[in-house]
């Protein structure tokens, strides 16, 4: 009872049709971002690994890899429920390791990169919003186990 | 032409995103004014879209790339009708949110648009 009067009366009417509560409210604004995600890293990494894939495969591959990541935690965020906020929650925290860690080898061995990952110099590119994306969603898929 | 309506799109993306932006602070869904200013966006995405297809088969070709081209402009044009349902079934402060965030991402979408395109050489 004391998280949700924490939490302010939003998330209770959120919490109080259980399933669908990962995808509504602040979660509609994460859905849309990691769905507009999955869009931008799933059709560069396809175009690349098939225009230019022996320019920097590492990268391509990479970026790849970030794209199912990013499609996996949309889809669980719209499906609900506790086992996929769970999923969701493990795919969040891999995607946080990711961004630090590819991030740091892009910078640490820049040679391994001829041509840059969704995740170099940790989502620069894209505004470091890859690197707020997983805070984020871990922040409010805590909060959302009330539901 | 098309850096004419590149700079257009992206300004009014920009006023969109303030717009819907001050109504989630305001702790307000979007309403009708906001969706006939979604819709003027949106069109003029579709216009951007409709003459960057006429201009590439005229034979002009992006400094970067066609397909990157192709890609971005359908994405552009994509960016608020999306949100925009979105917001449609997302009644609160953060429906606002969202469009607010679609404006953004379209906004950046017509930097990168500009730079694809080869910007200020035709």
């Amino acid at each position: 009872m004391d998280d949700i009067t924490k939490t302010g009366a939003q998330d209770t009417a959120v919490a109080a049709d259980g399933r669908r509560s990962l995808g509504t409210g602040p979660g509609r604004l994460l859905v849309t971002l990691y769905g507009i995600f999955t869009v931008a890293a799933a059709s560069r990494s396809l175009y690349q690994l098939i225009a230019q894939f022996h320019v920097a495969p590492l990268a391509y591959t990479l970026s790849a890899v970030s794209a199912v990541v990013y499609g996996f935690i949309t889809f669980s965020l719209v499906r609900g429920g506790e086992g996929a906020r769970r999923a969701a929650l493990v795919c969040c925290a891999l995607e946080l390791l990711g961004v630090l860690g590819v991030g740091s080898w892009t910078l640490l061995d820049p040679s391994a990169f001829p041509d840059a990952t969704v995740w170099s110099d940790y989502g620069m590119g894209y505004l470091f919003i890859p690197v707020f994306l997983p805070v984020t969603g871990l922040l409010w898929l805590r909060r959302s186990r009330t539901a | 032409m098309i850096d004419a309506l590149t700079i257009a799109v992206g300004a009014t993306a920009l006023a969109l995103a303030a717009w819907c932006g001050f109504a989630a602070y305001r702790d307000e869904p979007t309403k009708d004014w906001h969706f006939i200013g979604m819709a003027v966006v949106s069109l003029l995405g579709i216009v951007q879209l409709v003459v960057g297809i006429v201009q590439l088969a005229g034979g002009h070709s992006p400094a970067k790339g066609t397909a990157l081209f192709l890609a971005y402009l359908i994405g552009a044009a994509a960016c608020v009708p999306g949100t925009g349902f979105m917001s449609l079934s997302e009644r609160t402060r953060w429906g606002s949110a969202t469009v607010a965030a679609g404006a953004v991402v379209l906004a950046v979408l017509e930097v990168r648009l500009f730079d694809i395109w080869g910007g200020g050489n035709g």
